[in-house]
């Protein structure tokens, strides 16, 4: 055992469907590395201004502030929901992967993507924030127009990527192949979407026999399948946002100056949070659903409770989705009064009934099958639970017409939603898929030490509870999100956010030794060479992939 | 129960949300420490699905019937437009700079209209007392209507600053003491 060999890790003996997983996850936890260190460097800078690189310099903090979320949301929990995916619907399916070649143009497209979005920002300091309000992104007196081409570029290579990724789902499940070889269209579109389980319900309710009592699809893949259609119609508005941009800065290049108030700022605040709230409230609430389903039923071994109530419940989540992102507008005084009410409040509070639903569903799958054993993925598992019990909450809490105009764009809303929400509740749960599936990927291969896997577990939970906790506190006494303080101002919430924020940089440093030293760097280059074993599926018959098949 | 000023509410929303914090952090370790033991815990309290959901929908449109009946700000900015105001200023955003009517000097009660106007960027208006905590605020996008009504229910003077990111530019958008409000009595509340 050595830092080049690893443990027992052989990197030749994987398939090509593995080495496409892994692939996407090596580059994801790179990515999340380099987000966490953004972080940290802009919670340190909150304690002490003038500390290097920042330097006191609020271009280069925004500009961080700027690439921070497309780097840890695109280039690493992107990366690693698709690469636990791309793995996991041939696996449940039992069928093949459609194509190895478009999953691995997937990982490529949108390690490119985010690397250029990240050097506009470093070399050219464009900083419009993720949020892209009009007409900021195309402000040519504030940022250069070469950091924005590169910026909008590489985000439109981040969603072509994610298109492939869509594409290549769906054509897996369509594909009929394998166990699906007599199914319809129609059949396989009932279940995705969980009209069986509605009708299940329905008939149940209605004393007749069940719809159907092997439904086409398992209930993680319909969650995959769900989510996915948030993930397309996001990555639609996202690309035409981009579109946009992209126009006025290549009109500005050439020397036309066009007006920029042509486009109305609040109907495209609209349109783009319309589009970015199925990030937050639509694909990962549906995919971390489907997750914790998936993983409760692998650590149980046993059946889902309340299988029917989650496949309807899921439909439930896509549908809200739809129709809850006035609660980002509730600050805007032109937004019409009725969408604040309907959308902004009311259709937002059932994701307190939905996300409600699945935990108590997973809680109760896995306390009906005690005693178990307190694995790497079942502590996780809980950990993503307590993230998301916090998280949730705290959105109805702040998505109120009340409570809102004193703590819209204040830290409170960063920190203990959204960074509860994607640190504890999001990155738990992946990291329980993870553990999970580390033998599957990796044929067995010993982890170095539960020591380190224990050390990166407690200081990750803590930290990210923490951090987000105290920026929560210093949002109550009116602290701003996208502020840069510098008269020492809230320093004592920003002291403790820090020592958390490096508790969970030091816990990804814990970790990536553990991959390491358990792969070895021998293994780690392995992952990226061509593999010898051209199988796409897992756990039935090697087969190639749909396409490879085609081919043959 | 009403809460007059966001020092009160935020106060209120403080202590409830670190109650039901530590209550979640308490049930999921609860829950996580009798998951692994052989002998099986007794359930505490037994809850049947449907009261939870039932429990999880009243839990959500309280809050909603509670914050409209305890929060003064929240019938009146639906109401503002029928509403006239004691006094309105007129705020001129334009180049990462608040154009305003000189010092606002406001009576305690009297109903305020600040009607905001961006020629470029999105900026934010936001009121903050001298302790940097949060009096209320607004987006202030350019082409639209953007018209704060506000009660002030507490003296003192409040510094307007800028609550959205036009920019690094932006940053510097701060008017110490552009607003004060008198007329109440000794310690500083209605």
């Amino acid at each position: 055992m050595s830092i080049m060999t690893g443990t027992n890790f052989d990197a030749s003996k994987l398939t090509a469907l593995q080495k496409i997983t892994l692939r996407a996850v090596v580059m994801s936890f790179l990515f999340y590395g380099l987000a966490s260190i953004e972080g940290t460097l802009m919670r340190v800078a909150l304690v002490n201004p003038s500390i290097p690189p920042i330097n006191g310099s609020p271009e280069h903090y925004f500009s961080i502030m700027t690439v921070h979320p497309i780097i840890g949301i695109f280039g690493s929990t992107y990366q690693l929901v698709f690469a636990a995916f791309m793995f996991l619907i041939p696996y449940l399916t039992k069928k093949p992967l459609y194509s190895v070649g478009l999953a691995n143009f997937v990982w490529m497209s949108i390690t490119i993507g985010s690397a250029m979005a990240w050097i506009a920002a470093f070399i050219w300091h464009y900083a419009p924030l993720y949020t892209l309000y009009w007409p900021l992104p195309a402000d040519t007196d504030q940022f250069q127009v070469v950091g924005g081409l590169v910026f909008i570029v590489g985000v439109a290579l981040i969603m072509i990527g994610t298109l492939g990724f869509i594409y290549n789902i769906y054509a897996t499940i369509f594909a009929k192949v394998g166990v699906h070889a007599n199914k319809t269209t129609k059949e396989l579109l009932i279940s995705g979407f969980g009209i069986d389980g509605m009708l299940n319900l329905i008939n149940k309710l209605r004393g007749k026999p069940p719809y159907t009592k092997e439904p086409a699809l398992s209930l993680p893949v319909v969650a995959i399948f769900r989510g996915t259609v948030d993930t397309f119609l996001d990555a639609i508005v996202i690309l035409g946002a981009g579109i946009l941009v992209l126009v006025y800065l290549l009109a500005d290049a050439s020397g036309v100056s066009w007006d920029v108030h042509a486009v109305d700022a609040l109907l495209y605040k609209n349109f783009f949070w319309w589009g970015l709230d199925l990030v937050a409230d639509g694909l990962v609430l549906i995919y971390v659903a489907g997750s914790w389903y998936l993983l409760a039923t692998i650590i149980t071994g046993q059946k889902l409770f309340m299988e029917n109530v989650a496949r309807a419940a899921l439909l439930l989540e896509l549908l809200v989705s739809w129709m809850v992102w006035s609660h980002h507008l509730l600050g805007d005084q032109g937004q019409p009064e009725m969408m604040k009410l309907i959308s902004g409040e009311m259709v937002t509070m059932f994701e307190l009934l939905t996300q409600g639903l699945a935990l108590f569903i997973t809680l109760m799958t896995l306390w009906k099958a005690r005693p178990l054993k307190m694995t790497m993925e079942l502590k996780y598992l809980l950990g993503g639970l307590l993230g998301f019990g916090l998280a949730v909450p705290a959105a109805i809490i702040q998505a109120d017409m009340g409570m809102n105009r004193v703590l819209h764009n204040t830290q409170w809303i960063i920190g203990a939603h959204v960074h509860i929400a994607l640190l504890t509740g999001l990155y738990m749960t992946l990291y329980s898929v993870v553990y999970v599936l580390w033998p599957l990927l990796t044929n067995n291969t010993k982890l170095f030490s539960m020591k380190l896997a224990n050390t990166h577990y407690w200081l990750h939970l803590i930290g990210s509870i923490g951090m987000g906790a105290f920026m929560g506190m210093a949002g109550l006494d009116g602290m701003l999100r996208r502020h840069f303080y510098m008269d020492g101002e809230y320093q004592t919430f920003m002291i403790l956010a820090a020592i958390c924020a490096i508790m969970m940089v030091t816990a990804w440093v814990i970790f990536m030794i553990n991959i390491i030293m358990s792969v070895g760097i021998k293994g780690l280059i392995g992952i990226f060479l061509p593999a010898q074993d051209d199988t796409a599926t897992f756990g039935i018959d090697p087969q190639p992939s749909v396409v490879a098949s085609l081919k043959k | 129960m009403t809460f007059s000023t966001s020092v009160e509410l935020l106060k209120f929303h403080s202590v409830a949300y670190t109650i039901y914090a530590m209550l979640i952090i308490s049930v999921i370790a609860w829950f996580a420490y009798n998951l692994t033991r052989k002998e099986k815990a007794k359930a505490i309290v037994r809850i049947p699905f449907y009261l939870y959901i039932g429990f999880l929908v009243f839990m959500g449109v309280m809050h909603h019937i509670f914050t409209y009946n305890t929060i003064p700000w929240v019938a009146e900015d639906i109401m503002r437009h029928d509403i006239k105001p004691d006094k309105t200023f007129e705020i001129k955003i334009a180049h990462h700079k608040f154009d305003l009517p000189g010092k606002m000097e406001i009576k305690k009660g009297e109903k305020v209209l600040f009607d905001a106007k961006s020629a470029d960027l999105v900026y934010g208006f936001g009121l903050f007392r001298q302790d940097g905590s949060m009096v209320s605020q607004m987006q202030v996008n350019p082409g639209s209507r953007n018209d704060l009504l506000w009660t002030f229910n507490e003296c003192g003077e409040f510094d307007v600053r800028s609550t959205e990111y036009a920019g690094p530019a932006g940053n510097d958008m701060l008017v110490k003491k552009a607003v004060v409000v008198t007329g109440c009595n000794e310690g500083g509340k209605v």
